[in-house]
């Protein structure tokens, strides 16, 4: 199942800078997450999940250590070339959907494409086409504020998949969802975001979609703890670690 | 993504809505404002472009402008005449007097005394009545603003009879001329006639209107005049640019129209500048969304300047359309009689309305370029 690095990370620190004094979070990570690997992330609120997806998806610079996205060193770019390589290589489900409220489900889903620079029409169509594999085809037209919370992910999801990336990062992707719609978007996140030349990072809560993961990683105070093919019986999800 | 900002823009109504009234309300006050503070202005130089025929003015040297003059005694005529180059030189008076109406009101008017023969100095346009009936005894011409003052819209005043200073007058016509800046009654008669009206004074000639020969130059003309006779003279151009001057410096236009089209821009600016920081602070959420996903600080500045440019043009067309209704509505009225817009006005406002946006566009997109991707996502 896995094959090359995907993503490497390495000597990661991240603190947080406030007025009055610095906000350690992450204290060193090192994780190589192999192309092919549907890669879970767990571990208790405040552990610094997010703080670490942000970094590997390269929408936050970390204080120390490198990140290598298929052998590039994302930090080492310049800032305009790591928008371009966002735009191009990562997609994004995080906990925040952040859907444009004043356009429809289709149009929100085919951002990516538009930003890119494909025409309206195609970029659309592949919107259109992303919802429907998503088993919400019928909201293409409905507006944000016209779907249900689990439809507004689902809007989201198709958002990230929709310019097929070759990582994908999810933070939460089925909070919101029934168990058969989670195991749904699990099924499609497997089937495209999961191959030879791409990967997927998840950060769940969600006990009931672990059995997808191919790889576990736990989270604590800012260090990786645990680190297999299954979740460590004594890692309690909703504590406080 | 042009579209979507439009969207973006569009899809949020009262702030849209908001937006394009905050540029309409400044583009029409500017509009409007200007319009007529120069169109007011203008109103200085009518009394000088009300008469087609002459080339220079003539007036003693205190005398400033039509309604600022010091008459003349009546020899200054025949030593303007005997100058190289005049073609003909007109007497000319221009005096006030009160009027009683067949109803009994008294009325301030202007009396102009025209040329006895020539009738130089009478408004070309005549649009009731006869200009040869000046010649019959107490005759005056009225212009057209001031039938409207006297008698309103309905009545036809020829025929009608006036006390013009405590004497006898009859209105024998109309011309149709445009108002001074006071919007006086204006009285045309006979120069001889018009000394009987304005009796007392030794000196009654206000101006002499002179015609320079072919091939003289006015200007040339002038300084010949005023260093042969020592008298003050102007051309026509000069003396309608005296006018505006006089209004300039003697009334309270300049100032107050400037501080009305000031404020238009400082509400423009407020409404504005409030409305699209509000605007942009609800979908800094979106546009951080954006530039995570991967949409660079130069797309984000082009969707920000067409929200603007929509605004802007939407706005200003409104703006611009209510200005022009404005002057429409006010046409008949006589003392907006003859108004327009120069061309220049509409692009001034042009101008503000970018001013406008400029600036607010600026203060509200710092705020999305500043937006860190990685908060709006926790
Ligand atoms: N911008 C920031 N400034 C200061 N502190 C921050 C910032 N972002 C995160 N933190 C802190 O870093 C720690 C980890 O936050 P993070 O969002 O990564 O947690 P998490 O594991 O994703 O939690 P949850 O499961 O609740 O989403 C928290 O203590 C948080 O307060
Ligand atoms: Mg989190």
């Amino acid at each position: 199942m896995s094959g090359d690095i995907a993503v490497s990370v390495h000597g990661v620190k991240k603190s947080f800078v406030t007025a009055h004094h610095v906000h350690p979070v992450l204290h060193g990570i090192d994780i190589d997450v192999a192309a092919g690997d549907l890669t879970y992330l767990v571990g208790a609120s405040g552990s610094g999940k997010t703080t670490l997806v942000s970094i590997m998806a390269g929408i936050l610079t970390p204080s120390e250590g490198t990140v290598k996205l298929f052998g590039t060193d994302i930090f080492a770019m310049d800032h305009r070339h790591l928008v371009d390589y966002r735009l191009s290589h990562i997609g994004f489900i995080f906990q925040q959907y952040n859907l444009i409220p004043t356009i429809d489900a289709a149009a929100n889903a085919a951002v990516p494409l538009i930003a890119r620079g494909v025409n309206r029409h195609d970029a659309l169509a592949a919107g259109n086409r992303m919802l429907e594999r998503l088993a919400i085809g019928d909201q293409a037209a409905k507006y944000p504020h016209q779907l249900s919370g689990g439809q507004q992910q689902r809007v989201a999801i198709a958002r990230a998949l929709v310019h097929d990336p070759r990582l994908v990062i999810c933070d939460e992707p089925t909070a919101a969802l029934d168990a058969r719609s989670g195991r749904r978007v699990m099924d499609l996140l497997h089937e495209l975001a999961v191959g030879e030349d791409r990967a997927c990072v998840i950060v769940t809560h969600d006990n009931r979609i672990f059995d997808f993961a191919d790889r576990i990683l736990v989270m604590e105070d800012g260090l990786i703890t645990h680190d297999g093919k299954e979740v460590p019986v004594e890692e309690d999800m909703d504590g406080t670690a | 993504m042009l579209w979507i900002a439009i969207r973006m823009l569009t899809g949020d109504r009262q702030k849209f809505f908001g937006l394009v009234f905050g540029i309409a309300f400044s583009t029409l006050l500017i509009t409007q404002q200007l319009t007529l503070f120069v169109n007011f202005l203008g109103r200085g130089t009518t009394a000088v472009y009300n008469i087609s025929s002459n080339d220079i003015w003539v007036m003693d040297p205190v005398s400033r402008t039509p309604d600022t003059a010091l008459a003349m005694p009546s020899t200054a005529l025949e030593r303007v005449r005997s100058v190289d180059g005049v073609e003909w030189a007109a007497p000319h008076l221009r005096e006030g007097a009160t009027v009683r109406t067949p109803d009994g009101d008294l009325e301030r008017v202007t009396i102009i005394g025209v040329d006895d023969t020539s009738l130089v100095g009478l408004p070309d346009a005549i649009i009731a009545g006869d200009r040869n009936a000046l010649a019959m005894p107490d005759s005056v011409i009225i212009d057209s603003v001031g039938t409207a003052r006297l008698f309103g819209e309905e009545v036809d005043p020829i025929g009608t009879r006036l006390e013009l200073n405590d004497r006898r007058a009859v209105i024998r016509g109309i011309v149709d001329a445009e108002p001074t800046f006071t919007s006086q009654v204006i009285l045309y008669t006979r120069y001889s006639n018009a000394l009987t009206y304005v009796p007392g004074a030794r000196n009654r000639l206000t101006f002499i209107l002179v015609r320079a020969t072919d091939g003289t130059d006015p200007q040339a003309l002038v300084d010949r005049i005023e260093s042969e006779t020592g008298l003050r003279a102007r051309t026509r151009e000069q003396f309608a640019r005296d006018g505006v001057d006089y209004l300039i410096e003697n009334t309270g236009i300049p100032l107050n129209f400037g501080i009305t089209v000031t404020l238009g821009f400082i509400i423009g600016i407020t409404i504005v500048g409030l409305t699209f920081s509000l605007f942009i602070r609800d979908n800094i959420k979106q546009f951080g969304a954006l530039k995570a996903i991967g949409v660079r600080n130069h797309m984000i500045r082009k969707m920000v300047r067409a929200q603007a440019a929509v605004v802007g043009l939407i706005g200003y067309g409104f703006g611009v359309f209510g200005a022009t209704l404005f002057i429409k509505l006010f046409e008949d009225d006589p003392t907006f009689k003859g108004f327009y817009t120069p061309w220049q006005i509409p692009l001034l406002s042009l101008f503000a309305v970018f001013v406008i946006l400029a600036i607010t566009g600026y203060f509200s997109l710092r705020p999305v370029l500043r937006v860190d991707p990685a908060e709006v996502f926790r």
